[in-house]
């Protein structure tokens, strides 16, 4: 059983989240529709509904991130459930427990969904295929594999600005190799039917078979940025870069980085985008990364309601099923 | 079987007369009314318009907060919910279609707390069917009527509103 079949139920909702890859269009809409609704719960002055009240979310982190984890600590919060933080790359697996073994001890302490980040592509379809039929798993970020969690924020920033998908150009720029966010985003903004999907960066970035993605390769950056709507900057992985993929950073700008200069190829009302962390004068000029354009930090803000929305909905279909 | 014989037109003025009473003593800016989503806003929306209320009218979409999401789930197509003002020291009146467990306005409660404090809510009701099963009771009800086993009342509407009563089993 591969990712795609697995998270979903027989009658198509949505059981665990692990990639965008093969979900339908009116799926994809649900989860920006829910988000929507729980968006508005930020803005009243208790910023909590008791809809997971009781339930357990384990956050299992064998990757080092903040922004993720904070914002999937806070989804599940104001929400009401009760949430654990466990960094396991300085834990049990250092103690030479292995991971079935951490799974299993964490299922007899009664929990109901595992948010799963881990450097190995597939980690978190591994981990759905190891827990009990009543857990929920969410994938937030497994390897150069997939991030579905933060291509799904993106989209509702997109929608947000943009409204309607089908008539928008998408430019992703940067090191689409090594990125996950990169491939959850083009697989959703595919679905969605966007008229084009381009990638941006040097060859060295790029994998090979991207095309097949349905994807546009531009190794010029003023002309891959020429009339699009969306700029969805990436960052540039260098904790994951083996060997010489690059001279150096500052070569990187002075061909990839987002300039005021470049950015004017785009439309006039075109957003940029960074799923974070931004490195000032390596990916985006400082002073794009502050301007009206950038979007940047009202993605972080999307990100809680959109994480809302998916735990929430995997939590539905575990209930509506027991009871039915 | 529809139950057609309710005249709604008399009996929301009926009502409105009741909820203007109510209110005498308070200044315009002291009340706001909220409706809950679908058939409580139906009414509301009725009862604000014979009420001449100069505040605009309030809309709750309790799904986040009801005992029940584990059976009936989310829904995205309700409309989030939408206070206009803030409710802090406001005389609340809060309408609903049908009053049955009474689960719906505990939920109700919950939510309009979590946006601040009221003065005090009142409860007003199209339709009670006096079966609650909590302590909870409406202070302006339209119409009271009793169910025989197995039978469900609906509100449908708006336009007109009509109670729907069927029979399971």
């Amino acid at each position: 059983m591969t990712g795609k079949t697995l998270q979903t139920d027989s009658e198509g909702r949505l059981k665990h989240f692990l990639t965008t890859e093969g979900l339908s269009q009116s799926l994809l809409n649900s989860i920006l529709d829910h988000a929507e609704n729980f968006a508005g719960v930020a803005d009243r002055p208790v910023k909590k509904v008791p809809l997971l009240r009781g339930k357990t979310v384990v956050n299992l982190f064998f990757e080092a991130s903040t922004r993720t984890r904070t914002t999937f600590e806070l989804a599940a919060k104001r929400l009401s459930a009760d949430v654990l933080n466990l960094n396991i790359a300085h834990s049990a697996t250092s103690k030479g427990e292995t991971l079935s073994d951490t799974l299993r001890t964490l299922e007899a302490m009664h929990c109901d969904m595992f948010i799963v980040r881990h450097a190995n592509s597939g980690a978190a379809h591994y981990i759905t295929t190891q827990v009990a039929p009543h857990i929920s798993v969410i994938n937030a970020g497994d390897g150069r594999h997939a991030h579905p969690t933060q291509a799904m924020l993106d989209m509702f920033t997109i929608r947000k600005y943009k409204g309607d998908f089908t008539p928008l150009r998408v430019a992703i720029v940067g090191d689409i190799l090594h990125s996950r966010v990169a491939r959850s985003e083009i697989h959703a903004l595919n679905t969605l039917g966007v008229s084009e999907v381009r990638v941006v960066g040097p060859d060295t970035l790029i994998p090979k078979d991207v095309e097949s993605l349905g994807v546009h390769v531009y190794n010029d950056m003023t002309e891959g940025l020429t009339d699009v709507d969306v700029v969805m900057m990436l960052r540039l992985q260098r904790e994951r870069m083996t060997g010489a993929l690059l001279p150096s950073a500052h070569e990187f700008f002075n061909r990839y980085g987002l300039t005021a200069k470049r950015l004017a190829a785009a439309k006039k009302d075109a957003i940029v985008m960074h799923p974070g962390p931004i490195n000032r004068g390596v990916e985006i000029e400082s002073s794009i990364a502050d301007s009206k354009r950038s979007v940047i930090l009202q993605q972080v803000s999307h990100g809680i309601a959109v994480r809302m929305a998916v735990m929430a909905m995997t939590m539905q279909r575990f209930n509506d099923e027991g009871d039915s | 079987m529809t139950n057609s014989k309710l005249d709604f037109g008399a009996i929301l003025k009926q009502m409105a007369t009741e909820l203007t009473e109510r209110i005498a003593d308070y200044e315009a800016d002291e009340i706001l009314m909220i409706g809950i989503r679908t058939g409580g806003l139906w009414v509301a929306s009725k009862l604000h318009k014979l009420m001449k209320l100069d505040s605009p009218l309030g809309e709750l979409n309790i799904s986040f907060y009801r005992d029940d999401f584990s059976t009936l789930g989310l829904h995205p197509e309700v409309q989030p919910s939408q206070l206009p003002v803030d409710i802090t020291d406001k005389h609340i009146l809060l309408v609903d279609d049908v009053l049955y467990t009474g689960r719906t306005i505990r939920a109700a409660m919950n939510e309009i707390f979590d946006y601040g404090r009221p003065a005090s809510v009142s409860l007003a009701v199209l339709i009670d069917r006096n079966e609650r099963e909590l302590p909870i009771s409406a202070d302006v009800i339209g119409k009271s009527i009793t169910l025989k086993p197995g039978e469900h009342a609906k509100l449908s509407g708006p336009e007109p509103l009509a109670l729907d009563i069927t029979k399971t089993g």
